[in-house]
């Protein structure tokens, strides 16, 4: 099976929101090696103008990662998660997530490329906060190998 | 102290850093992030895939590689805007680990904003594993 151009468009319903835990974003930074004093000190954070402790840029994936079941879960998608290969990932944030925030993401397809065997999905997860606010949109490129 | 944008120029050195992965940080990171894929924890599942043997996370290598450039602007909001392209797996030796070296330069400038675009260059084993990874940084 290979991927399903009509995926380019495709809108999914939102995601469970996600409820930013201090202690998560504090084992986040510790696994990405983030010893800044705003990722993991609540008074420090305030003290830099932070409602609380800040994640580090790539936390997001975290919540973009329900999203991105959902694409490989998808019944006509034709993504075999077994051929997907991360190509490209971006970040692009309105503002930074912290701890204490409800985040809801949506899931679009924006392009379905097609390289030879390969397909290159790009998936484009945007997150808002509980007063459906901006806060940042986590783009994927996928590169699903075909058969050789 | 906040880096002042009139002071940096396109291709001088911010910030540089090494990092050393051991099978202990794959674990630590599948755990933080959810992302448990065996490829980064077993070596038969990922030399049955064609790889030679575990490899980090590709998230974790992006992960990684921006933190000088939270350390040099002293706050990780700062960090607006972050993009990589994989091009090269990382593979980490169940004994000797590996170790990742990261090089920020300054790559644009955009006065108007207070916004300096930050170029990293990170390599494993003397190769790049990062295309195109570039931070936008806010210094206003």
């Amino acid at each position: 099976m290979s991927v399903n151009p009509e995926l380019q468009g495709r809108v999914f319903p939102p995601v469970a929101p996600y409820l930013v835990g201090r202690e998560k974003v504090r084992e986040f930074s510790r696994a990405v090696f983030a010893t800044n004093p705003i990722n993991h000190d609540p008074q420090a954070a305030r003290a830099a103008g932070h409602a609380d402790v800040v994640a580090p840029p790539t936390f997001a994936v975290v919540v973009q990662e329900a999203t991105l079941a959902q694409l490989l879960a998808e019944p006509d998608g034709g993504i075999d998660f077994t051929r997907v290969v991360h190509g490209d990932q971006r970040f692009s944030y309105t503002r930074p997530i912290v701890a204490g925030d409800e985040l809801t993401a949506t899931l679009a397809v924006t392009s379905i490329k097609t390289l030879g065997a390969h397909a290159m999905v790009t998936a484009e997860s945007t997150i808002v906060d509980a007063a459906g606010a901006h806060v940042v949109t986590a783009t994927s490129t996928l590169v699903v190998r075909g058969d050789e | 102290m906040i880096p002042v944008l009139a002071d940096l120029t396109v291709g001088s050195v911010v910030a540089e850093a090494s990092f050393s992965l051991t099978r202990d940080s794959l674990v630590r990171y599948a755990g933080a992030s959810g992302d448990f894929n065996p490829i980064h924890y077993r070596d038969d599942v990922a030399r049955s895939v064609g790889l030679s043997g575990v490899l980090a996370h590709g998230m974790l290598t992006m992960g990684l590689a921006v933190q000088p450039v939270v350390d040099w602007a002293g706050d990780p909001a700062r960090v607006i805007d972050y993009q990589v392209r994989f091009t090269r797996p990382v593979f980490v030796d169940a004994t000797v680990g590996a170790v990742v070296m990261v090089v920020a330069k300054v790559g644009a400038l955009e006065p108007d904003a207070g916004i300096v675009r930050i170029d990293l260059t990170v390599t494993f084993n003397g190769a790049t594993v990062l295309g195109k990874a570039q931070a936008r940084v806010n210094l206003a």
